[in-house]
């Protein structure tokens, strides 16, 4: 292995759970407000996952009151405590871009066994 | 003056995490060991320097006047050899080895590569020139524009044209140490460093104040 992987090696997290686009997970970040350190809980659905290795990141969307919320978090972040997955969607695609054009019922995902 | 500089090779970018969680940009540099091949005296030579080798060579690549400069010592013979103008050169000897870990976290160094070869570049590449108008039958894109004024009748020099762009000596300074590998012999160095990848590269203390 040569030297630069290796370095990208020591920082990719091994307990992340398998969880792909379509699915809807839970995840728990570390926010630090002051001087504390509390756990904030981000759910929604997955409409992509971007980059490889160390570079990875993923994009959560949730409706929130109404207004579409996005937030993309980088898969090795430390500031991630942990990822739980909720529901496991069937979808057709591996970006789920068009949702941001949908609604309410046209906004559902199947569930995947 | 320098008072601490190491050679090496810059093996690419990445980014780590910092405590806080951020990701930073860094460049890998796979840094010495290097070898105190000679040291200058002002009674010698008339100025006060180290002259340092990094990495190992065949015997057959060199030349035997190259060859010599080891061979007097009875050292490793290296590929790259180069000067560094310290203040103070008491605490070197010939045969010491420089390590990465002169650098700590958080220092703050000056790095000096070649950066890449553009070839021959445009005004706009080369000097950030604007270009004209792509449409509209405007038939002029990205060509410079005056080249001065008529009354002198010649193009003064140093005036900015199309030419060859890169390749250059180039030192980026004040970039931040984020991590040191003794046992890899490796510098994280927050930020980018001239030169593609396997370029060798100068690293020491930085000229900036810390201001």
């Amino acid at each position: 292995m040569d030297l630069l992987t290796s370095v990208e090696q020591e920082q990719i997290k091994k307990d992340i759970p398998d969880f792909r686009a379509g699915d809807t997970i839970s995840v728990y970040t570390k926010v630090v407000e002051g001087s504390r350190e509390r756990i904030q809980v981000f759910e929604g659905t997955v409409i992509a996952r971007k980059g490889g290795g160390l570079k990875e990141t993923f994009t959560v969307r949730k409706i929130s009151y109404g207004v579409g919320v996005e937030r993309v978090f980088p898969l090795n972040s430390p500031r991630i405590d942990r990822i739980e997955v909720v529901k496991k969607g069937k979808v057709r695609r591996a970006k789920l871009y068009y949702m941001r054009k949908l609604r309410g019922k046209a906004a559902r995902i199947k569930e995947r066994d | 003056m320098i008072s601490k500089a190491i050679l090496g090779r810059k093996l690419g970018m990445t980014q780590v995490f910092s405590d806080t969680g951020e990701a930073l940009p860094v460049t890998v540099v796979e840094a010495g060991p290097c070898l105190v091949v000679q040291k200058k005296t002002v009674d010698n030579d008339g100025y006060i320097a180290i002259k340092v080798g990094y990495e190992d060579i065949k015997e057959k690549k060199l030349t035997k006047p190259e060859q010599g400069q080891f061979k007097k010592n009875q050292l490793k013979l290296k590929r790259y050899l180069r000067e560094f103008r310290m203040q103070d050169v008491a605490n070197y000897n010939v045969g010491d080895e420089i390590k990465v870990d002169i650098f700590e976290p958080g220092e703050m160094v000056d790095i000096t590569g070649i950066s890449k070869g553009k070839g021959f570049a445009g005004g706009i590449k080369r000097w950030n020139f604007r270009r004209g108008p792509m449409a509209h039958g405007s038939h002029y894109h990205r060509r410079s524009g005056s080249g001065g004024a008529t009354g002198p009748a010649k193009v003064f020099k140093g005036t900015k044209r199309p030419g060859h762009l890169g390749a250059e000596k180039v030192t980026v300074q004040n970039l931040e140490v984020v991590k040191v590998d003794p046992d890899r012999n490796l510098l994280l160095i927050k930020g980018s460093v001239p030169g593609p990848k396997k370029a060798l590269l100068f690293i020491k203390n930085t000229v900036k104040s810390g201001k």
